[in-house]
């Protein structure tokens, strides 16, 4: 009985090795996951040869040594076999050591510091949502490219990730392109993903893997891994600032944004003078190219109007958050608040936001 | 340890006073975790000893008063010795002048380390000031704690043995609280070193 | 051993609740610790069925993420702070003093304290559903989490339950070793102690030991949420990876300390049922300690992904893979225990056979947390969670249900049922692997741990769902355990002075034993002491059945000498009941209620004088009991 539940689930186990899960640490996509993903299959071979070793001397004692009815004759009584033990001692030892030659070699690999043509990407991790810098891609007006929770890659070429917190602990996990790695306030550290070339076009999904309250289960994050002319397409329109429209529902949307959601959201605002100008507060995700993102609310809500006026209009029923424990002097942000708008201003601010592609 | 088939084995008979066996076991137990405990404090205090953000660092300790006050504590564990060696003897009133000496002897260093701390709030170092003074009041004050519980046994000691309520087979025994107050002021040691005098 | 109190045990005032109350019998306290335990087995139970429900499918709704927060914190400090320490406890209380062949603990008011701080600190604990919520920064606690809502009490009701919770568990460890090493039977050696007594030996070492670090880590905690200290303030370059490491150099050994009075019990059980001796003892010992020493060298490799730098994590990856050598070393003994003999299936056995094939999955999936890069993967996903349910209730919990079936005869005088234990064993395990083993494949296919929701379309879905029908049928399993122990307490067979053909000293005495345990101290010649009265060996290494012997012809009290020292029980004296011990821990846990609600005020001001007051009533009471009282 023992012995069949065993081995169903480790055909489950194996079964789900050749899925193709959009979330899969099975399933990877990167040089660097590849990488891990070999390791794994190392260690999950001889863990599988040991477990069935085991399980099955296990099985067969149980069934050899088992007493018969009416059979009331004692054993021999032996207390141990030195050698014996010895040697099982040093076969874990042996196995062991050779697991370890592959693993110390692959941890230095991925640790190193990622060398050559590289982008980098400053990643802040926020109570709940992800903020991505890109400081070497920087437009006209000296401004960094900026988003929040959709990070864009180009495929075949190295990233490398330099992540801190803004508040709590947060880990970015993407399990096709990378192990996880902590983001800790006050300290920096890294992953690099060099995407395969294959992944061009994916857009891979992973999400928070250190818990942070709330909103922990809702931190997720989107990868588009791009080919390299579209992330050169996207980075020039990602540089491009955001429009001020003088007329319609949208400008009425200006308003409502300039007067309510700068307080906690920046945008890259052109004015119709011509002139550039980053207006608001970097607290939240900077919104300069809201509507040209699939998802939103850290990529719990796909991004069409409705789920953005929704949004708007009570952000925590659609995502648990603690906006009334906000402190923005002491720098501590728990969410969105409702801030009571009618449903004219919403219905036009969700224009303005969707205009800027 | 006996041999195989041996009938009686001698463990218990061979160390005299079982009681007293047992509450040094468990004394040994408990200083060996309370030893893990400030160890986990010294740690601390190390990896903060120069996260002193605009607060002063280690320049304001006035190292030759602590080393002062470190002496008396020092002391402190001789006259305990020979309060345990007269009770040992079963001169209980000599013992019990040398205990009254060690408490006072610990009170003298208390009063030390509360001069010194008034005089570091007003030179701007505070529990809130940065870890590093975090981490420094935490430590010494634990300390602190552990000598005001050991004045506060040796107290007890001195009442009941004037009572004459003293027995050398109590729970309260001189032998046990000397050992707490040696392995008190062992930690002090570690501390002054560690703390006020390696300047890294 | 030297009885030196003047005071008659109790005879005829055994019963009642006051009794309890009073009570510092080691047998009774190990008696009240399964139950407090096993009380909060179920409510971490319903806490684990209330997280499955949530997650059976995607987008749950059965609870908010306020709520979960709570829940999945709580089930995580019940089941280990509550639950299998105290079970641990309970077994460790009630037959090492009877192995090694003592008439108690050695300090059974002690003992008394620190079971009723146990006690009242979990029910505190739980309090915090009633004033301000209960923690939920998960049982790690990470900073600064765990420092940013200073608005809520949760945490601080963390940082004081775990303290308290500790300190009880500290006063227990100490008791422990120095009863096994001051008040052993004469001639045990400690090469002859039962392996279970030696699991206890190593746990105690190893909570003295972690308990105080943790305890700096739950102060810091406590200061940096009420007084305004900066240890895990990272703006102003506090650092946050300090509590991790404080918080693992005790949780790692944690994580040992649950599992080694559970491999004990096996130890115990295995050669009783095989009828030959445990294969190795020495090496089983001697892994035992091993693995109490690396288990304080590998903390950090619960912070693989926190940035420690690859030396680090290297040192510390070798450091893990270093524990599966005497782990393995266990399991094949204990294969090889099995191996040769004439195994009695019973209840006792079938759950010790579980425990090691459980086990074995648990030891390898921890293996492969030692693989650096691949841990990166596994970390804090639902393939950790699988892999310590499989050490902690795969290995930990069936052990102790091993033990549970075969020290109920010794604790009531009655079997519990065969047929219904092999019932519970059977849906116990396959409700178990039905839960855990799917969630390995989640965690490998991305799900992370302490998510309160998750989407459709990540392949989760009939995973988790499976996972759900299987907590379920472990429900299914504790009832039908419930109903057996009740069902075999009222009418169960009678069971005599040794039902299993036992080896060890607990068997000698009747079953329940008396309170003074032991007619005559026992006089200890081999392991196994017991089993050398009743077999010899013939020329081919078989056991023989030796013809019946009086008790008393190999054994020697050693209490001759005094002029009341003959073997007439009557004349055995045990210490006397008090009721100090009770009121100095209920002071305690008032003083920690009052460093939890300390920055409101009044309130936390008020309930520490009282704490101080009530403490020092019971602490005071108990140093003027008459001292003779408790030397004994």
């Amino acid at each position: 009985m023992r012995r069949i539940v065993s081995i169903v689930a480790l055909g489950l186990v194996l079964a789900s090795c050749s899925s193709n899960l959009p979330q899969s640490s099975l399933n990877p996509k990167s040089v660097e996951a590849q990488k891990i993903d070999g390791l794994w299959i190392l260690v999950f071979s001889i863990a599988t040869v040991i477990f069935f070793a085991v399980q099955i001397a296990l099985i067969v004692s149980i069934i050899r040594w088992r007493r018969r009815p009416g059979d009331d004759s004692e054993p021999k009584q032996t207390h141990g076999n030195t050698r014996l033990e010895i040697v099982w001692t040093i076969i874990p030892a042996v196995i062991l050591a050779v697991i370890a030659v592959p693993t110390l070699r692959t941890l230095f690999e991925l640790r190193a510091p990622a060398t050559g043509d590289v982008l980098r990407v400053k990643v802040t991790g926020h109570q709940w949502w992800w903020e991505f810098e890109y400081p070497d891609i920087v437009g006209p007006d000296g401004r960094p490219l900026i988003t929040a929770n959709e990070l864009h890659i180009p495929a075949g070429k190295t990233t490398e990730l330099e992540m801190t917190s803004a508040d709590v602990i947060h880990s970015f996990w993407v399990p096709p392109l990378a192990g996880k790695r902590d983001l800790v306030p006050g300290l920096t550290t890294y992953i690099k993903i060099t995407p395969l070339e294959s992944a061009a076009g994916e857009v891979i999904p992973g999400q928070c893997a250190e818990y942070c309250w709330l909103g922990h289960a809702d931190m997720r994050v989107k990868v588009h891994v791009d080919a390299p002319a579209d992330f050169e397409a996207w980075t020039a329109g990602q540089l491009e600032p955001a429009p001020m429209p003088t007329a319609g529902a949208a400008a009425a949307g200006f308003e409502t944004f300039s007067g309510v959601c700068t307080t906690c959201h920046q945008a890259n605002v052109r004015r119709p003078d011509g002139t550039v100008e980053t207006i608001g507060n970097a607290v939240g995700p900077d919104l300069t190219h809201f509507g040209s993102r699939d998802t939103f609310g850290a990529g719990i809500l796909e991004n069409t109007a409705e789920h953005l006026a929704a949004w708007i209009d009570d952000p925590s029923s659609l995502k648990p958050m603690a906006p009334e424990l906000n402190d923005l002097d002491r720098g501590r942000v728990l969410g969105m608040p409702d801030y009571g708008l009618d449903p004219d201003q919403i219905t036009e601010l969700v224009e303005l936001l969707e205009s800027w592609k | 340890m006996v041999s195989e088939g041996a009938v009686v084995d001698h463990d218990f008979e061979d160390t005299g006073n079982p009681i007293h066996r047992v509450r040094k076991t468990a004394m040994w137990a408990f200083l060996g975790s309370e030893a893990f405990f400030f160890g986990a404090m010294i740690s601390t205090f190390l990896l903060y000893r120069n996260t002193i953000g605009d607060g002063p660092g280690a320049e304001i300790f006035n190292i030759p008063f602590t080393s002062a006050s470190s002496f008396v504590l020092l002391m402190s564990s001789l006259t305990m010795v020979l309060a345990d060696n007269s009770f040992q003897k079963g001169d209980q009133r000599q013992g019990r002048v040398w205990l009254i000496g060690t408490a006072l002897l610990g009170t003298t260093f208390l009063a030390g380390q509360i001069f010194e701390f008034t005089e570091f709030v007003h030179e701007g170092l505070t529990i809130s000031t940065s870890p590093f003074g975090s981490s420094f009041y935490m430590l010494t004050g634990f300390h602190g704690l552990h000598v005001a519980v050991g004045v506060l046994l040796l107290s007890m000691l001195v009442f009941f043995s004037l009572r004459g309520r003293y027995s050398p087979d109590g729970g309260m025994n001189v032998e046990l609280v000397a050992l707490y107050w040696h392995f008190v002021d062992i930690v002090w040691i570690v501390i002054f070193t560690v703390v006020y005098l390696l300047q890294i | 051993m030297a009885v030196a109190t003047r005071e008659q045990a109790p005879a005829a005032a055994d019963r009642g609740v006051w009794s309890w109350i009073t009570t510092v019998d080691h047998k009774r306290i190990g008696i009240m610790y399964a139950v407090a335990a096993f009380i909060f087995f179920l409510v971490g139970g319903f806490e684990a069925l209330l997280i499955r429900t949530q997650l059976a499918g995607p987008n749950g709704t059965v609870l908010s993420a306020e709520a979960y927060n709570q829940i999945f914190t709580m089930h995580g400090l019940t089941m280990v702070f509550a639950v299998i320490m105290p079970i641990a406890a309970a077994f460790q209380n009630y037959f090492v003093p009877l192995q090694i062949g003592a008439r108690d603990v050695a300090f059974p008011r002690i003992n008394a304290f620190a079971f009723w701080l146990f006690f009242f600190s979990a029910l505190f604990l739980y309090t915090s559903f009633l004033f301000g919520g209960a923690p939920d920064g998960a049982w790690v606690g990470y900073a600064p989490l765990s420092t940013q809502l200073t608005e809520y009490v949760r945490m601080d009701y963390y940082s004081v339950g775990a303290q308290l919770l500790g300190v009880a568990s500290l006063a227990g460890s100490i008791n422990f070793i120095a009863t096994i090493f001051t008040m052993r039977a004469p001639g045990m050696s400690l090469m002859r102690m039962p392996v279970f007594v030696w699991m206890t030996v190593v746990t105690s070492f190893l909570l003295i030991l972690s308990l105080p670090v943790i305890g700096v880590g739950l102060w810091q905690l406590l200061f940096d949420r009420n007084f305004g200290t900066l240890f895990y303030a990272a703006q102003a370059q506090g650092d946050p990876l300090l509590w991790q490491h404080l918080f693992w150099i005790f949780g790692h050994p944690e994580v040992y300390v649950l599992i080694l009075p559970a491999m004990g019990i096996v130890s115990e059980i295995l050669p009783v049922m095989s009828r030959k001796p445990l294969f190795g003892y020495a090496f089983v010992v001697f892994s035992g300690i091993a693995i109490g020493f690396l288990g304080f060298g590998v903390w950090a490799h619960h912070m693989f992904t926190a940035g420690l730098g690859p030396v680090a994590e290297a040192g510390f990856g070798l450091a893990t893979m270093l524990i599966a050598i005497p782990t393995g070393v266990k399991i094949f003994n204990w294969i090889g225990t099995t191996w040769g003999g004439r195994l009695k299936l019973t209840t006792p056995m079938l759950f010790s056979l579980g425990f090691i094939s459980m086990f074995v999955i648990g030891g390898l999936s921890g293996v492969t947390h030692s693989i650096v890069p691949a841990d990166t993967q596994q970390h804090d996903s639902y393939y950790i969670v699988a892999h310590f349910h499989y050490v902690l209730f795969g290995g930990a919990v069936l052990g102790y249900m091993a033990g549970a079936y075969y020290w109920f005869p010794k604790w009531t005088g009655k079997m519990l049922s065969e047929t219904i234990g092999k019932w519970h064993f059977w849906i116990t395990l396959i409700g178990f692997n039905l839960t855990f083993a799917p969630q390995h494949i989640l965690g490998l296919d991305g799900m992370p741990r302490r998510t309160y929701r998750y989407d459709a379309g990540l392949g989760w879905d009939g995973w988790n769902l499976m996972s759900t029908i299987g907590s379920y049928l472990i429900a299914v399993g504790v009832l039908v355990f419930i109903w057996n122990i009740i069902r075999s307490w009222r009418n169960g067979e009678p069971a005599g002075n040794d039902p299993w053909d036992g080896r060890t000293l607990e068997w000698t005495t009747s079953s329940p034993p008396p309170v003074h345990n032991f007619d005559e101290v026992p006089v200890v010649h081999h392991v196994d002491d017991f089993w050398y009265r009743k077999y010899g060996i013939d020329e081919d290494g078989r056991a023989v059945k030796m013809p019946e012997v009086s008790g008393g012809a190999l054994t020697v009290d050693t209490d001759t000498g005094g002029e009341d020292g003959d073997a007439d029980a009557h004349d055995i004296h045990m210490p006397s009941p008090s009721y100090f011990p009770i009121i100095a821990s209920a002071g305690v846990v008032i003083l920690g209620a009052g460093l939890v609600f300390i920055s409101s005020g009044a309130i936390g001001f008020g309930l520490l004088a009282l704490g101080a007051i009530v403490s020092l009533w019971g602490f005071m009471g108990w140093a003027g009991e008459p001292i003779t009282k408790e030397a004994h």
